[in-house]
């Protein structure tokens, strides 16, 4: 007999398979706002060009440098998933925390009163549900990798979508993105 | 409070820069749904007492811009494009596939309406309904992708609050500048609204691109519950489409030429080909840098991502879709996968429809193989196949250069004014011009039988040579122009729809309507249809249809074909009479396709009586 230790998960994304359907977008904005609203969706699709899509989302990074940088303590880790949870009570939405992001993740929007960040669904995220749904895959769930795998991760979107335009079209990349 | 839909539009009028909210009632979204069904409505209301003398190009035009009650929910995306069409003189509702369309829902708006013309280029920045009129004299003259990036540059917000992504654009390339009759209103790279020509009304408002960001949700659902069901069913028979998935429309490249026989081969002489380097197969292996590629909400990716480096530069397309392939492929001679897929790119960021440019360009090629127009007319040679001169004429066309200003005006026009300049008579060139009420036809042909279209599929439709609109038998079934209808109207991709009872459903979840299969078939179809039929007819200023000459199939149709397992079949006269007047009577139209007053009443559109008298008193009947 014993607890059960559930890992920490991670979303672990595969830009060149992201076909830019936002499908993610809805069903995230559906799951936390009961509506499709994309622009209070907690992952966002940047699509430089149809070559270049990256879907950008929390990293749960090492340190939570947002959590740290809170000065209300609205911002906490889940320790079941790894999660940064926000309080909407305790919010204020001074920028602190986008500004502590190395990939500027945490969104602010109009018509909600606190910062947008992922929160993994509790354990289930639905975008990774609807995307192997689709047969799409490219967001899976995977138990969470170390922290130099997740720093990879945690850059602005458009590096990401330089690097691979240079894969997709080539040393002429730039006419594009 | 509607569901689905907010029942208020965006007026803005570029004259004078200004803009107010056009609301539109319930009643009326139940009569035309939204999307083509409401534009019509829109424009027999604004436009209607005047028609005759509203000049397609000119700033009384209106640019019709709109959602339906589907888009957003209903998997994949759709935008109609409308107004009075510069190719049919009617009115057309063109359909792309835009984020733009969820964007403007989030904005609290179901659609934007343009008005006038601006004095001088510019570009709309609307955000949450607050319209900004910025000047776009830096953007004027690019072409798609360059504009792309320049406006990305320009709208991307600070991360001051995060990274978002900067908000999607329609636009036009400088063949909508040019205001070419054949001109596209454009999204995203590969995506246009290309029949009717509203890249060129665009144009004429000096309009070079309309951005439109949105921060809301969309508009309530009526069944919320309900509809999450359905859209996970609808989801998983979408799934089924697996040949649409892996090959999009460029499956058709080979087929719809060797199986089918009705792929547009040089000018249409003839649909039959063997040429297996035309293929699906070729275009994967060769062209291809990502092979799934997927509009807003789409669950189906049949898009490609098409890549081709030449003339030191990248050429940027879709799979090429099927239409395009095939129209700016074996239509003009070309059996090369690349070649086709660089034209194609070519029209794309030149804003051009690749049917209709394709259409005209096969058309000059064969009235120069005829010997009708010459060297000295265009002023190099024209001959199948040969990409270097047709890609010439196809930027002499964009930038209305010599003669290519003539075939800026589009297949028909053309048609009319080369029989002028070489005093021959009309029909001599228009046996030449494969096309219906000004709107060249799709790649789908109708001689062989083998394909969807019946053989009054573009001599009967209200939207010419629409391939995605065609008239068919039994009127009241999805065969019939009212399928279209509903498509355009609650507006989604006809390439995701589902059979006609989830539909209905689908559309009765949102908007807590109780339509049913009668309403939609022997009402709210035929009155779009009959209100589209009469502004087709009132037609002009430069343009008048006669439905005893031009309710027809382009003679082409019934020369029989040359080669292929068809060989000999052509369209028949008798049958096309037939089968016309059959549909007509099937939406209670008369003998010349002219709405009754009895039907007109019945539909609950009786204004439109006394323009239906307007036809027939300048037809003499």
């Amino acid at each position: 007999m014993g607890f059960i230790v559930l890992a920490q998960i991670w979303i672990l994304r595969d830009f060149e398979k992201c076909t830019g359907c936002r499908l993610c977008e809805i069903v995230c904005s559906l799951e936390h706002e009961g509506r499709i609203w994309p622009d209070a969706s907690r992952i966002k699709i940047f699509e430089y060009s149809p070559g270049t899509i990256v879907p950008h989302l929390c990293t749960q990074c090492p340190g939570y440098p947002c959590v740290d940088a809170c000065p209300t303590d609205a911002l906490s880790v889940d320790s079941d998933t790894g999660a940064v949870l926000v309080d909407e009570g305790k919010c204020v939405l001074c920028r602190l925390c986008i500004d502590a992001c190395p990939a500027k993740v945490p969104r602010i929007v109009k018509g909600r009163n606190s910062v947008l960040i992922c929160d993994l669904c509790g354990g289930e995220p639905a975008c990774v549900k609807i995307c192997e749904e689709v047969g799409y895959y490219a967001l899976r769930q995977v138990r969470k990798p170390n922290d130099a795998t997740r720093k990879a991760y945690t850059v602005p979107p458009y590096e990401v979508a330089s690097k691979l335009a240079r894969r997709v079209y080539g040393e002429k990349w730039e006419e594009v993105v | 409070m509607p569901y689905g839909y907010w029942g208020r539009l965006l007026d803005i009028d570029l004259s004078s820069g200004s803009y107010r909210d056009y609301s539109v009632s319930s009643f009326v979204y139940r009569m035309f749904i939204g999307g083509r069904g409401l534009a019509t409505w829109i424009l027999w209301r604004e436009l209607g007492s005047k028609w005759e003398e509203v000049d397609p190009l000119g700033p009384e035009n209106i640019l019709v811009i709109l959602t339906g009650p589907l888009t957003g929910y209903y998997p994949g995306i759709k935008l109609a494009i409308s107004g009075k069409s510069p190719q049919s003189n009617g009115v057309v509702g063109s359909t792309l596939s835009s984020e733009v369309a969820v964007q403007l829902k989030s904005m609290g708006y179901d659609g934007i309406l343009v008005r006038g013309r601006a004095e001088s280029p510019v570009y709309l920045y609307i955000e949450d309904g607050v319209v900004e009129v910025r000047d776009a004299s830096r953007l004027w003259g690019l072409r798609g992708v360059e504009l792309l990036k320049k406006l990305r540059e320009e709208t991307k917000k600070s991360s001051r609050s995060g990274e978002s992504p900067w908000p999607p654009a329609l636009y036009i390339g400088p063949a909508g500048e040019n205001r070419v009759r054949s001109a596209a209103v454009m999204a995203n790279y590969a995506h246009a609204a290309g029949y009717g020509g509203y890249g060129a009304v665009m144009g004429s408002k000096n309009l070079k691109a309309i951005v439109v960001k949105g921060s809301g949700p969309l508009p309530d659902i009526y069944d919320v519950d309900g509809f999450r069901a359905l859209r996970s069913r609808v989801i998983d028979s979408i799934l089924k489409r697996t040949s649409m998935r892996y090959w999009g429309t460029p499956g058709g490249f080979y087929s719809v030429g060797y199986v089918t026989s009705s792929e547009p081969i040089r000018n249409w002489q003839e649909e039959w080909h063997d040429r297996r380097e035309f293929s699906v197969e070729e275009a994967e292996t060769r062209l291809w840098r990502k092979r799934f590629w997927a509009d807003w909400g789409c669950p189906l990716a049949c898009m490609k991502l098409s890549v081709v480096v030449r003339d030191d530069r990248l050429y940027i397309t879709d799979g090429p879709d099927y239409e395009m392939g095939a129209y700016l492929g074996p239509n003009l001679g070309i059996f090369d996968v690349e070649d086709a897929a660089k034209l194609s790119a070519l029209a794309d960021e030149l804003g051009l429809c690749g049917i209709q440019v394709g259409n005209t360009v096969g058309f000059a090629v064969e009235l120069f193989e005829k010997g009708i127009v010459t060297r000295s007319d265009i002023g190099y040679e024209l001959s199948w196949g040969d990409t270097s001169s047709l890609h010439r004429l196809i930027e002499d066309i964009a930038y209305r250069r010599g003669f290519g200003g003539i075939l800026a005006e589009g297949t028909y026009r053309a048609a009319l004014a080369i029989a002028k300049l070489k005093g021959i008579s009309e029909d001599e060139v228009l046996r030449y011009a494969v096309q219906s009420k000004g709107i060249g036809i799709g790649a789908h042909g109708i001689r062989s039988k083998k394909d969807y279209p019946q053989p009054i599929a573009y001599a009967a439709s209200v939207q010419g040579g629409d391939h995605t609109s065609v008239a068919g038998l039994p009127a009241d079934s999805s065969d019939s122009e009212t399928w279209s209808v509903f498509l355009d109207s609650a507006v989604l991709c006809m390439f995701l729809a589902s059979d006609e009872d989830t539909m209905i459903e689908f559309l009765n979840t949102i908007t807590g309507w109780k339509m049913g299969r009668e309403e939609l078939y022997k009402e709210v179809g035929p009155r779009i249809l009959s209100l589209q039929r009469i502004m087709l007819l009132l037609g002009g200023p430069d343009v008048y249809w006669d439905p005893r000459i031009h309710d027809d199939n382009p003679p082409r149709f019934y020369e029989p074909l040359p080669t292929g397992p068809y060989k000999g079949m052509k369209a028949s006269r008798e049958e096309v009479e037939k089968m016309k007047k059959e549909y007509f009577a099937g939406m209670g139209w008369d003998e010349y396709g002219i709405p009754t007053e009895d039907t007109l009443k019945k539909l609950k559109i009786g204004d439109a009586i006394k323009a239906t008298k307007k036809i027939k008193s300048r037809l003499g009947l």
